[in-house]
């Protein structure tokens, strides 16, 4: 393992820049559609930062490289922000931005690994994601692949009662190259989530399930990187989960300021006005 | 269940002056007259996967019941226990078949057409993952009452894109259909007849071996054409026997794979002109074989007398497995029966 299959290990470029190019990319490919889950890309970027050009090994030119780090996108309609991160990372060409959503795109709207490299499963039907995970977090082990497992989820999915089917097995299974992400925002469709469910306490229950977990502040790139390194190292058999509180609409503040819903209504005029905002907290 | 059967209930019963043997879990198909074979299943894998590193096989919590444990007893390492949770089951095989095992996932065939269906869809059937599902209890094969009972299974699954569809019919259609699970490229859904399972094919075809997608002819007739897929096609061939006494001269094509159709063989025999159709399922008539040759006569212009042998569009009782199988007419002696009844 070199660190060439890290790409952002060695890029001179900062997680901050990174985490602005995401939100950038996002922004531009909601302004093509006029719509979009731009309110969660927004908020998950820096997560996003953290995983592809700090934590993850791939190859650019290679998307199935046997030895990648997989990336799962439980949250399918989370795809506009992954699209941002796979073109960032240079897995999907920047000039496909605009088709985002269109016919015969390979960016639809919600995610499908038959459309798009790098999007490694079909994600949308919430709560499938963490248990493909440990499937192939088996899988690994039995090839004796070193290779991590991120699945990416949202706390809507922590309703759904096959997310502790998989939490238990990756326990049972002592899936030390399993990494959960939550990205918790507190918004599904029709509210805040710990309105709806009790998932909380978040880091203890899933600590109580066996489960190295961590919580931190998911819009601070340094909480970030520490947690990943964290999971990452950590010697103990066991899976890891990296709670991750986030903001929606981070970067953007009429956005961040707005009645928050898990759709956020963008008007047409506001896209080149979010964009300009952005610009003003462009990171060297 | 309507209003009037619910009261039922509050019927007190007696003690039956002929008892019949008890509602078991896994009742026995074996008293049949035919020989049987042990696990056929199980031993079929283990064999598989002696020459084919990728086999692997996962049961939530049901490997006993499915034959599965004869396989995780030769093969531990092997074998994976997802344990009582079949949406797991099936994510966790698409997981292992995305990193190049070819999973088999075992549980009772109710538990992955209902509980799991959407991770079958999704995880396995919308990438055409190599994911082998086999399932224990198709149809009306318990007496536990509907909660074991997968009378609508095939139907469930006959709209599902990419999924191949198995129902065999007995211990050599069972071992043959394990290579060819693994040599096909995609999903299948594969029903399990398991333990002592009766060898039933072969004694009115010697040469008969399973063949994915294909129909086969076991019995030849003149007056009429059974068209049957599992346990329905040893009901067939008996009550074929027993009409033959009474010179009624019966055939029975035999359909293992309910999807994709062999169509070319089902067209050409009903097509033949001068015998009564008749399909035979262990299934809700809704959706399983029967519609589905229904629809392929229609399309082609074909167009002989038509019957259906199928399970009604009800929850079905508990009870002694015989009981039912009369109730519901999928007994040999229902079978011809209804059969002579429509001639």
């Amino acid at each position: 393992m070199t660190q060439q299959d890290r790409p952002g290990v060695l890029s001179n470029t900062s997680l901050e820049r990174r985490a602005w190019n995401i939100r950038r990319k996002a922004l531009l490919m909601g302004e093509v559609q006029g719509q979009g889950y731009i309110g969660q890309a927004l908020g998950v970027a820096d997560v996003l930062a953290t995983s592809y050009f700090h934590a993850m090994r791939y190859r650019a030119d290679d998307p199935e490289w046997e030895g990648r780090d997989r990336f799962y996108l439980s949250i399918g309609h989370y795809a506009i922000a992954l699209y941002s991160a796979l073109v960032e990372a240079g897995i999907l060409p920047e000039d496909e931005l605009e088709t985002y959503g269109m016919d015969d795109s390979r960016m639809p709207m919600s995610g499908m690994a038959s459309y798009t490299p790098g999007m490694e499963i079909t994600g949308g039907s919430l709560g499938q994601g963490l248990g493909i995970a440990v499937g192939a977090a088996l899988g690994l082990k039995r090839k004796k692949n070193p290779a991590f497992v991120y699945n990416l989820m949202s706390d809507g999915e922590l309703g759904e009662g096959s997310t502790w089917e998989a939490v238990m097995s990756a326990v049972q299974w002592k899936l030390d190259n399993l990494i959960c992400i939550v990205d918790f925002n507190n918004q599904q469709a029709d509210g805040p989530t710990r309105d709806a469910l009790a998932v909380g306490p978040e880091a203890p229950k899933w600590a109580a399930f066996g489960w190295h977990a961590q919580q931190v502040d998911g819009n601070d790139l340094e909480a970030l990187v520490a947690a990943f390194d964290t999971a990452r190292a950590l010697p103990e058999p066991k899976p890891r989960v990296i709670i991750c509180n986030t903001t929606m609409c981070k970067g953007v503040d009429f956005l961040e300021a707005r009645e928050i819903t898990h759709f956020v209504r963008v008007e047409p005029g506001e896209w080149a006005q979010a964009l300009e905002k952005l610009e003003e907290g462009k990171p060297q | 269940m309507t209003l009037d059967s619910m009261k039922r209930k509050y019927e007190p019963r007696k003690v039956a002056d002929q008892k019949v043997a008890t509602s078991a879990m896994i009742a026995s198909l074996a008293a049949e007259g035919y020989d049987t074979v042990s696990a056929p299943f199980g031993h079929a894998l283990i064999e598989a996967a002696r020459g084919d590193d990728r086999i692997v096989g996962l049961s939530a919590d049901l490997s006993k019941y499915t034959d599965l444990h004869v396989f995780a007893e030769a093969a531990p390492d092997r074998f994976y226990q997802m344990g009582m949770a079949e949406q797991l089951l099936m994510s966790a095989a698409s997981g292992m078949a995305r990193e190049g095992f070819i999973p088999f996932a075992t549980t009772y065939a109710v538990f992955a057409s209902r509980r799991a269906y959407d991770f079958i869809a999704m995880a396995i059937a919308e990438e055409n993952l190599p994911v082998k599902i086999v399932c224990a209890l198709p149809g009306l094969t318990t007496g536990y009452g509907p909660s074991h009972q997968a009378t609508e299974d095939l139907a469930i699954f006959r709209g599902l894109p990419n999924m191949t569809i198995i129902d065999p019919c007995d211990a050599c259609d069972v071992a043959g259909m394990v290579p060819e699970m693994v040599a096909h490229h995609g999903p299948v859904y594969a029903r399990l007849l398991r333990g002592k399972v009766p060898s039933v094919l072969t004694r009115y075809k010697p040469d008969y071996r399973f063949q994915l997608g294909r129909a086969q002819m076991i019995r030849e007739g003149a007056d009429v054409l059974v068209i049957s897929s599992g346990i329905m096609t040893m009901r067939a061939l008996d009550a074929a026997e027993a009409l033959a006494a009474e010179k009624i001269d019966v055939a029975v094509l035999h359909v293992p794979t309910i999807k994709p159709l062999d169509l070319d063989t089902i067209l050409a025999e009903a097509g033949k002109g001068g015998r009564l159709v008749v399909t035979a399922e262990n299934h809700t008539v809704n959706g399983g074989l029967g519609e589905a040759v229904a629809r392929q006569l229609l399309v082609a212009g074909v167009a002989p007398q038509f019957r259906m042998i199928g399970l009604p569009d009800e929850f079905l009782e508990a009870g002694a497995l015989p009981t039912l199988h009369d109730m519901y007419g999928l007994s040999t002696a229902k079978v011809a029966e209804q059969i002579k009844g429509w001639l």
